[in-house]
């Protein structure tokens, strides 16, 4: 009993710095402008037909509390019968509210649904709230390292010494230069829902792009840049994603469903797998998340032909890509850039690789396969594997 | 326009409602450019709505020209959340020593405003939240507005006395028709100020497009969009040759007559004024006619009296005068109604529905129990069916409703009140029962209007739970309730009274227990000199119409039919008993009452009133007639005596609670202040007591 599942559309604020553009926006009002902005897009769904709200953050309290998934939908003047629930695996957040929506479409269960993703970083500062364990450090279940996301990265670069921060750096530019090209093509912006957001001292504005992007961003710059985990370390502001706030939202529904209402289908899922990894490296994590995701689809790298790899930090990027092969300027991975350029806001990114993705399949039609992973805190990574609707033959 | 306006002195400091300026990108709305956004924000919560001094409107001035710089496709200006604007600072308006004052704060909200649509490029009003008088006014000066589905929306000016003399009063016929702006302008406001839903504010026209909140302002900007590219189409009609004009221009001026017993009252005069030369006029001129007519109004008694009359009821509303602390209070948790008439079951009524706890309803035998509990859930139903309260709601309350014929059903009763035939000995003979059957902290009180509510006490081994709890009629719509205090009342009794008000939402005088207490004592005064005035000669028709200028909701014969020759010579009765000779038994009256006849006037089926033969017939009149000049002046007088020495007994302890009384209680209007304001400036009082009630510029001008 299993049932193809599709990805109808995606959708997102425009990403915000923290404390920045959206310091006097809470993090739920941005999530029901996602899921509002998605639905506007998609007249043909009957708001009253989704059959589940999945919605993910990262920290869950405050305006990211009282169960999203459910609190969102009712803000969002969603129909008081769809219901809701809220998903937390830290930075995969989205992405696991997708994989959980697609299962329960898979299985018939459900037949449309919405997954969501939220963060507001300047109302949630990363670790903040948090009450580790003393286990963890006492009983040496993880290293201090495994506890700071940016010390995990510099553990990357130790452990892969071919790594450098130089590489680093420059696929950091790279990232800059290659949002900066899509922005100029309007590739971003296609997916960009316009953001009334109001600071006090400000006035109302509206947000209608992303704030993080650096495109002066240049090799000197990044050269010289401090590097705040490590004295003489190599992970600097500059090779990481920043501290963002935004939301993500995705319908998603069954291949027949989506047919029989007329709805677009951007990409259609082919398997997804999470898999675990020693904490204190957990940017290593969509290594084994993609092997098993590839093996469960039975394709092997060489027939993936677009890449969107959350850019948590810049070393993490490079030791996927060195895994498998790829060249760290291959343009098959992230062709509009990623986190490094438009922002990390945690738990809503991985919605945000799946609707780059999609505009990669629009675009590349000889494009079959192509993937969506990111890594995960606390030693985690996980992928997804879409198949191109648009695929007309080719070479992948 | 750099006017700089000084705040009239002994004004309180203005909060000023900034305006903040920002830009859109109307790219990814469909349309090159962008749009200046100007954000009106006093910086304080929704607890304090943006408004319009001097320095704010200094403030959006300086938005406008900071707007217009930025080069825009178009300007917008919208609020702070759940706030657009609620209109002119009116906290300043009471110090305006000087004409010319007046008039330049007038001349500046227009100065100010009409650059919106004077500035040459598209404007836009994003009316997201509340929107009142000026607040509106500012959107109806720009080309286009959009408005949040939840926002209410309103001119009250014509309810506190003034007219919309920033624009509204000429913007507003023009845009949609003397009929919808009659109905905006004059019957709205004069039905008790009444605002418009977004969907009424839609189909009347004042708005182009109404969007719901959640994504309100980023709707709006597409609107814009839409409306700049050319992709929608708002289209205006020219109403200069509308037919309805002379027809729209009655009914306002019908209903103005009506709401003040047929007396011309400036204020809604000067509006319709307005609204006729809106036909024809420029702008310009209607805008110069405004700023005229807001100045003559301002600088005039009536209309200080009506601010005062408005931040009294703000004010006391929320706090009651001599009130002790709500920690007092007990809890209320069951409550007993003695009576099962109409009275008691409009209590019990209001009760239910206020405290949503257990009501028990006695009366003599079961069967009138059971009456009044049907009375009070065959209510419920008609609520239910009126759509103003859910099904289950309403079950709710149903089982919470009793009657019995037996009294010891009040047993764990907090507070009982009593509506029993208004006989003394009746009543305390009940209260010496209640006490056997109910703890010793349950307050006793009693809707008596003008019985001793001390004299109800003797002979209780708890007499300092004793309290009056007067209400007037209808009084589920009536907003006084007068509490009144024996020499014996605790305050813990005191303090639960008022609590127990404040859930049924009442505004509250808290007085010493004298006969009438305040309301009934002036009342019937004021209407014994008009019945004495018939009584001894002068032609019902001279007397009665003797206040009618004024602008009193309803003529004392009127008055009278409403309250019942009963009910009437009963209260004037027991006040000529207890106050005095000046209280007199109109022979007429106890003719009325004798004979049955209910009523002085007849409504014919057009509305009109016409005497009825019967209480003509049964007239007992001297020979000396007064002319209605001189019923006008005895009245008045009358009532500067009574007030005078209500005051001097302390049955309540300022004139501010006594113009409350009879804002609220008899819902005599703004424009007297109550009526002691009245009688300040008609020179009355000094006349008569030799002393004004209020200092000048109280409720005045200075």
């Amino acid at each position: 009993m299993s049932r193809t599942v599709v990805l109808v559309d995606a959708v997102r604020t425009p990403f915000g710095k923290a404390g920045s553009m959206y310091s006097g926006t809470r993090a739920d009002d941005l999530m029901v402008r996602a899921m509002r902005g998605l639905l506007e897009r998609n007249p043909k769904v009957n708001p009253g037909d989704i059959e589940d709200v999945a919605i993910a953050a990262a920290t869950q309290t405050g305006d990211q509390g009282m169960n999203l998934g459910r609190s969102a939908s009712l803000l969002a003047g969603l129909p008081n019968t769809v219901p809701g629930y809220s998903v937390d695996r830290w930075c995969a957040g989205a992405l696991t509210a997708t994989t959980s929506l697609a299962g329960a479409i898979a299985i018939g269960s459900i037949d449309i649904a919405i997954a969501g993703g939220v963060e507001h970083m300047g109302n949630h500062p990363i670790g903040d709230g948090l009450d580790p364990n003393p286990r963890f450090l006492a009983e040496r279940i993880v290293e201090q390292d495994a506890l700071a996301m940016g010390a995990t990265a510099e553990r990357l670069h130790d452990r892969f010494p071919q790594l450098t921060k130089e590489r680093a750096d420059r696929y950091a530019y790279n990232s800059q230069m290659k949002t900066a090209a899509a922005y100029a093509a309007g590739k971003i912006q296609r997916d960009l829902i316009p953001t009334a957001a109001r600071i006090p001292e400000m006035g109302w504005g509206i947000a209608t792009v992303d704030e993080p992007p650096r495109p002066t961003t240049t090799m000197e710059g990044l050269s010289t840049l401090k590097t705040p985990f490590r004295a003489a370390g190599r992970v600097t502001p500059g090779n990481s994603s920043g501290l963002n706030d935004g939301a993500t939202a995705a319908l998603l529904a069954s291949e027949d469903k989506a047919k029989e209402l007329g709805l677009t289908i951007k990409a259609k899922l082919v398997s997804y797998a999470f898999a675990g990894v020693e904490p204190e490296v957990m940017g290593f994590g969509p290594v084994p998340s993609t092997i098993k995701a590839l093996a469960k689809a039975g394709l092997k790298i060489s027939d993936i032909g677009a890449f969107e790899v959350n850019e948590a930090f810049a070393v993490q990027v490079i030791a996927f890509l060195d895994h498998f092969g790829i060249a760290d300027d291959d343009p098959r991975v992230n062709p509009y850039g990623g986190a490094i350029a438009v922002g990390h806001p945690l738990a809503s990114s991985g919605i945000r690789l799946m609707l780059n993705l999609a505009r990669s399949f629009e675009e590349h039609t000889d494009v079959r396969y192509g993937l969506t992973t990111m890594c995960i805190g606390l030693g985690m990574g996980g992928t997804v594997i879409w198949e191109n609707p648009h695929f007309t033959g080719g070479s992948k | 326009m750099t006017t700089e306006m000084k705040l009239p002195e002994g004004a309180p400091e203005e909060v000023i409602t900034n305006a903040l300026v920002r830009d859109v990108d109307l790219t990814p709305f469909g349309h090159k450019g962008s749009l200046a956004l100007i954000t009106l924000d006093n910086g304080l919560d929704h607890n304090r709505p943006n408004t319009f001094g001097p320095q704010s409107l200094a403030a959006l001035d300086a938005a406008i020209t900071d707007a217009i710089g930025r080069a825009p496709a178009a300007i917008a200006i919208t609020g702070k959340p759940f706030i657009f604007a609620a209109g002119a600072d009116l906290s300043a308006l009471s110090f305006l020593a000087k004409r010319e004052q007046s008039l330049a704060i007038g001349k500046l909200g227009h100065d100010v405003f009409r650059r919106f649509d004077e500035c040459g490029i598209p404007t836009f009003a994003f009316i997201n939240g509340l929107a009142l008088g000026g607040g509106l006014e500012v959107g109806l000066h720009c080309n286009y507005r959009t408005l949040a589905s939840t926002a209410l929306t309103g001119l009250p000016e014509v309810f506190l006395g003034l007219v919309p003399g920033w624009g509204g009063a000429t913007i507003l016929p023009k845009l949609i028709g003397p009929e919808r702006a009659i109905q905006v302008i004059m019957l709205n406001a004069l039905n008790n100020n009444t605002m418009m839903k977004a969907k009424d504010a839609l189909s009347l026209g004042v708005v182009d497009a109404v969007y719901e909140p959640a994504d309100f302002l980023e709707r709006s900007v597409s609107f814009a969009a839409n409306v700049l590219s050319g992709k929608a189409k708002i289209e205006r009609k020219d109403y200069s040759t509308d037919p309805a004009w002379e027809t729209a221009l009655a009914t306002g001026k019908a209903a103005s007559l009506k709401k003040y017993g047929g007396a011309e009252i400036a204020s809604p005069m000067r509006a319709l004024e307005l609204i006729a030369a809106a036909r024809t006029n420029t702008r310009g001129a209607g805008f110069d006619a405004e700023d005229q007519a807001l100045a003559d109004l301002t600088m005039s008694d009536p209309l200080r009296a009506s601010l005062y009359a408005f931040n009294l009821i703000q004010k006391k509303r929320k706090k009651v005068e001599g009130a002790p602390k709500p920690a007092l209070a007990r809890k209320v948790a069951k409550v007993g109604v003695v009576g099962a008439g109409l009275m008691a079951s409009q209590l019990a009524l209001l009760l239910l529905r206020n405290l949503k706890c257990p009501v028990v309803m006695t009366d003599i035998d079961q069967e009138r129990a059971d009456k009044g509990v049907a009375w009070v859930k065959n209510e419920l139903a008609k609520l239910v069916e009126k759509k103003r309260m859910s099904e289950e709601s309403a079950r709710r309350l149903s089982l919470l409703i009793s009657g019995s014929a037996d009294q010891n059903s009040f047993a764990g009763c907090d507070f009982i009140i009593e509506a029993i035939f208004e006989e003394l000995s009746l009543k305390q003979e009940l209260f010496k029962k209640l006490e056997k059957i109910v703890s010793p902290e349950c307050v006793l009180a009693t809707n008596t209007s003008s019985l001793s509510v001390e004299r109800m006490t003797e002979g209780l081994s708890n007499p300092e739970r004793v309290i009056g709890f007067h209400f007037f009629n209808p009084v589920a719509v009536m907003p006084l309730l007068e509490i009144a205090r024996t020499s014996t009342t605790d305050d813990a009794t005191t303090a639960t009274a008022v609590a127990v008000g404040k859930e049924l939402k009442k505004t509250m005088i808290i007085c010493k227990d004298a006969p009438g207490f305040v309301v009934n004592r002036l009342l019937t005064r004021f209407m014994g000199e008009v019945t004495d005035a018939v009584d001894e000669g002068t032609s019902p028709a001279v007397a009665d119409s003797a206040m009618r200028s004024i602008g009193f909701p309803m003529s004392p014969f009127e008055l009278l039919d409403l309250v019942g020759p009963g009910v009437a010579l009963h209260v004037s009765e027991t006040l000529h008993a207890n106050l005095g000779e000046r209280y007199r038994i109109s022979p007429t009256m106890q003719a009325m009452v004798a004979a049955k006849v209910r009523n002085f006037y007849i409504k014919g089926s057009d509305g009109k009133l016409t005497p009825n033969p019967e209480a003509l017939a049964l007239m007992k009149q001297g020979t000396t007639a007064s002319t209605a000049e001189q019923v006008r002046e005895r009245a008045l007088r009358a009532l500067a005596v009574e007030a005078r020495m209500m005051l001097d007994e302390g049955v309540v302890s300022t004139p501010a609670e006594i113009d409350l009384c009879m804002l609220m209680g008899s819902g005599w209007p703004m424009h007297l202040g109550g009526i002691l304001p009245y009688l300040d400036r008609e020179g009355i009082s000094e006349a008569v007591c030799g002393q004004r009630f209020h200092a000048p510029g109280i409720a005045s001008l200075p």
